[in-house]
């Protein structure tokens, strides 16, 4: 068990590495600079340009640059960014929670729906129920996010008024974040209504953002089913007259779900880069959006560090899942 | 499943009950929903009216200001001020017992004074102690403003004068002092920050002298401001200013209707008639202090030639781009500045259209079969609602006349950069806002010899037409600037770099219960008077 987790923590180090590397070079191949971006139309002349690129290190031999960036890294210092001056360590930290808690309701809201609509389908296939969920799945998957998002923002907050517009909570409410995660904190912290205001704010965004890996669980879950329950060990619990919910809920349902345990896992990363979209239309703070505008305005400091970030995040979420898999399946751990 | 059941059940409750407002506060709150959030809370560092209107317009004053609604320049933090009869010197007389605000994390001990004046000013100079007190401090307007280079010294003559000098006379002075980098600062906070090692709060937690003052920023989410109670010109009539950051248009437009803002800005042309048609919101236009144009690499042949310019500005429908693109919320634009700006030449003609004239003076030019590049502004600006629908247009119109248009397009930061460089291909749709209310604000910046290389993307470069504009910035009496202004505009007509192709109206929206707010010629939004009726 030790050699199999040195080595999962072992190649974190050239992951680690390599992801820094792309991470510094993918956006300086984007054309333009961040420089250019602070003036705006008015331009500036080449003599002040040159001088600011020069403040800011950016004409310094790349090597250097990148090794300069791995150096701070390491130190725990992720930069400041060129348009807001702000710490990008801080900003990532105070936006992180945002992105977070809309990932983990919007992946909720697709286990919760998704896991038994697959399972029913399977169980019922070819019934109306089967073909219909199937269908929608099939529609939620390919559901430009965007549209979507418009699209309900109209009908639910805009006509029906059932729901708000945007944002995590009421403008009324005003108190200290403590966790950064708004239905904790409203809870531990907010003024009455506080808690319903941030739940009624998380409804649509969760919808919006659960709606791609709600169809693929959905359809994972289905096709693990079937496959599962024409298995020798289903028929034969079948035969021994287990009764059929027993042979479906633990039987069946416990081997089917390795392959949707890892589709939910793989659907949380992807997550992230869904947010973007989500956080956009619902002026959702995290750092999808934080992201694209630092991109937008080529701000390196932003858009490096904080790939690293969540390149972090992700690696360690990795990890534990990977020692989480040789806890749960010995074979792993001994391969 | 029972619980799974408890749960959709709960879901379904939440959905029915949870859009309802709670809460039922009896402060006055004014939410603005705002288009982005701010880069910081100094506005000498930031160029982007998010961060301009969260702070200069919000939480500062300048020594003078723009009377709200107009770019006429009326006493503020100075009460009365003097030039020198060569220009180079200003004297202000400040405004005794200004008191900056008391916050929870700042308590003045003492009223603004000359000292606040000077540092504000001497801490944006390059190599001054404060000037990077925060990583990657610039001051961009400060630069572009040219005052590093036009400012000699500010000096505190006693603690309510202040003398500018100048090093050359310079008529835009005063419109320069009422922007938003000209933000009176508090130079005790300043250095009590120091005192403290924490001197990026300066820029985090502002504290000025004016309407409101702040009180927390969710980052990219919301700011608060409370209303200011020592404000020197009356304390404001709302309690609470809230800017709830939604940077989606759409949004924008379902927030207010929602009744989750009270006022709202820049909203898709395309929506403007459906806010017009709900009762309970006003929809306020007025002319933007705006153009956009079409501007010709002037020293690209066949642009070279003022004739060729001008034969396709003829071929140009430009009610046609106002209908399509603005929706109807534009008027063509005849000159380079807009009409509402003083000097504006009424007298000129605009380019009649017509495509057989314009085909005639092409043949006449020794122009045939020209094929050329337009360039389509990637972003929608206040300005330019739809760069590649316009240039869509543009390529119809000038196909009627023989001429084959590619259109291309960049990134908006790559878009700029090349656009700048005076090698580059084609014409270039772009446009500008006023900063200031100043005919130099436009003229210099966009048209002026020493502009080229910066925002004057045609790369004309005129003697005649700088001389006259370089003249009319060294000239204090406003009749005689106008008179040079409409003899530079009458050259730029003549000569045609840019086919001017409209100006916009700005709309702003509120709901109807909102009085009292009046619509900046700048782009930038003020709630000092705003008020809220039950």
């Amino acid at each position: 068990m030790f050699r199999y987790i040195a080595s999962r923590v072992l190649l974190l180090i050239p992951t680690f590495i390599g992801i820094s590397f792309v991470a510094f070079i993918f956006i300086r191949l984007l054309p333009g600079d961040p420089i250019i971006a602070l003036a705006g139309e008015r331009g500036m002349t080449p003599e002040r340009h040159q001088m600011l690129m020069e403040q800011f290190g950016f004409n310094r031999p790349i090597w250097e640059q990148y090794f300069s960036f791995l150096w701070n890294i390491f130190h725990g210092d992720f930069g400041t960014s060129i348009a807001s001056k702000r710490a990008v360590l801080a900003d990532f930290l105070s936006l992180f929670p945002a992105t977070l808690e809309l990932s983990i309701c919007a992946m909720l809201f697709a286990v919760i729906i998704g896991i038994p609509a697959g399972i029913f389908a399977a169980v019922k296939r070819g019934s109306i129920f089967d073909q219909l969920s199937m269908g929608i799945a099939l529609v939620g998957y390919s559901m430009p996010i965007f549209w979507w998002g418009i699209l309900l923002i109209i009908l639910f907050a805009g006509i029906l008024h059932w729901t708000p517009v945007s944002g995590r909570m009421d403008l009324v409410y005003f108190f200290k974040p403590t966790t950064g995660f708004m239905l904790i904190d409203s809870l531990i912290s907010g003024p009455k209504g506080a808690f319903k205001s941030a739940f009624s704010h998380l409804i649509l965004p969760t919808i919006v953002l659960g709606t791609i890996p709600l169809a693929v669980i959905a359809r994972q879950t289905r096709s693990a089913m079937l496959e599962v329950l024409g298995e020798d060990y289903v028929r034969t619990a079948r035969a021994k007259g287990l009764a059929p919910k027993r042979v479906i809920g633990i039987h069946a349902l416990r081997n089917a779900m390795i392959p949707v345990i890892t589709t939910i896992g793989l659907q949380m990363g992807l997550l992230m880069a869904g947010a973007i979209l989500t956080e956009t239309i619902f002026s959702w703070p995290g750092i999808g959006k934080w992201m694209i505008d630092a991109i937008a305005k080529r701000d390196y400091v932003v858009v490096q560090g904080g790939l690293m970030l969540v390149a972090l995040i992700v690696m360690t979420v990795n990890l534990i899942v990977d020692l989480l898999y040789a806890v749960v399946n010995p074979r792993i751990r001994v391969k | 499943m029972k619980t799974y059941k408890k749960f959709l059940a709960a879901t379904a409750l939440a959905m029915l009950t949870g859009g309802l407002m709670a809460g039922g506060a009896s402060a006055k709150n004014l939410v603005f929903c705002s288009e982005a959030a701010p880069g910081g809370f100094d506005p000498a560092l930031y160029t982007g009216g998010e961060t301009l209107d969260a702070t200069g317009q919000a939480v500062f004053n300048k020594l003078v200001e723009f009377k709200l609604g107009t770019s006429e320049v009326e006493p503020s933090l100075a009460a009365s001020w003097t030039i020198s009869d060569d220009g180079l010197e200003y004297t202000f007389k400040l405004r005794p017992g200004v008191k900056f605000q008391t916050t929870s994390f700042f308590t003045p001990t003492r009223d603004m004074n000359a000292d606040d004046v000077v540092f504000s000013f001497e801490r944006q100079k390059e190599g001054s102690k404060w000037a990077k007190y925060v990583d990657g401090a610039t001051y961009e307007y400060f630069e572009s403003m040219d005052f590093p280079k036009l400012i000699k010294e500010v000096k505190k003559v006693d603690d309510l004068t202040v003398k500018i000098s100048l090093n050359k006379p310079s008529a835009p002075m005063l419109a320069g002092l009422a922007m938003d980098f000209s933000s009176i600062v508090s130079k005790e906070y300043a250095d009590k920050l120091q005192a403290d090692g924490t001197p990026q709060k300066f820029n985090e937690q502002p504290v000025g002298t004016g309407p409101f003052q702040f009180v927390d920023y969710q980052l990219n989410t919301a700011i608060r401001y409370e209303a200011n109670p020592g404000y020197f010109k009356g304390k404001v009539k709302v309690d609470n200013l809230i800017f709830a950051v939604t940077t989606d248009a759409a949004v924008r437009v379902q927030k207010i209707k929602a009744g989750e803002c009270n006022i709202t800005i820049y909203p898709d042309p395309a929506d403007v008639a459906g806010l017009k048609a709900d009762a309970n919101l006003k929809v306020i236009q007025k002319p933007g202090l705006n153009i956009a144009y079409l501007g010709y690499n002037t020293t690209q042949a066949p642009f070279d030639k003022p004739e060729v310019r001008k034969a396709l500005n003829m071929a140009i429908d430009k009610k046609a781009i106002v209908d399509a693109v603005y929706l109807g919320q534009g008027t063509p634009a005849v000159n380079p500045i807009p009409p509402t700006m003083w000097s504006y030449d009424k007298a000129i003609k605009d380019d009649e259209y017509n495509p057989e004239a314009a085909k005639k003076a092409l043949e006449k030019a020794g122009v045939k079969n020209l094929s050329m590049k337009i360039w389509a502004m990637p972003v929608a600006r206040p300005y330019m609602p739809n760069g590649r629908r316009t240039a869509e247009l543009l390529q119809s119109d000038f196909a009627k006349v023989g001429v084959k248009v590619e259109i291309v397009s960049y990134d908006w930061q790559e878009y700029l950069k090349r656009a700048s460089d005076p090698k580059h291909d084609g014409a270039v749709i772009l446009g500008w806002t006023g900063d200031n209310g100043d005919p130099d604000n436009f003229l210099a910046v966009l048209l002026s010899c020493q502009a080229v290389g910066q925002a004057n993307r045609t790369a004309w470069c005129n003697k005649e037409f700088t001389a006259l504009i370089d003249k009319a910035a060294v000239t204090a009496d406003q009749a005689e600037r106008t008179k040079l202004y409409e003899q530079a505009q009458v050259i730029f007509k003549r000569e045609a770099p840019w086919a001017t192709l409209a100006h916009s109206l700005v709309t702003d929206v509120t709901t109807k219960n909102v009085t009292g707010y009046v619509q900046s010629a700048f782009g930038v939004h003020n709630f000092a008077d705003v008020d809220i009726t039950e």
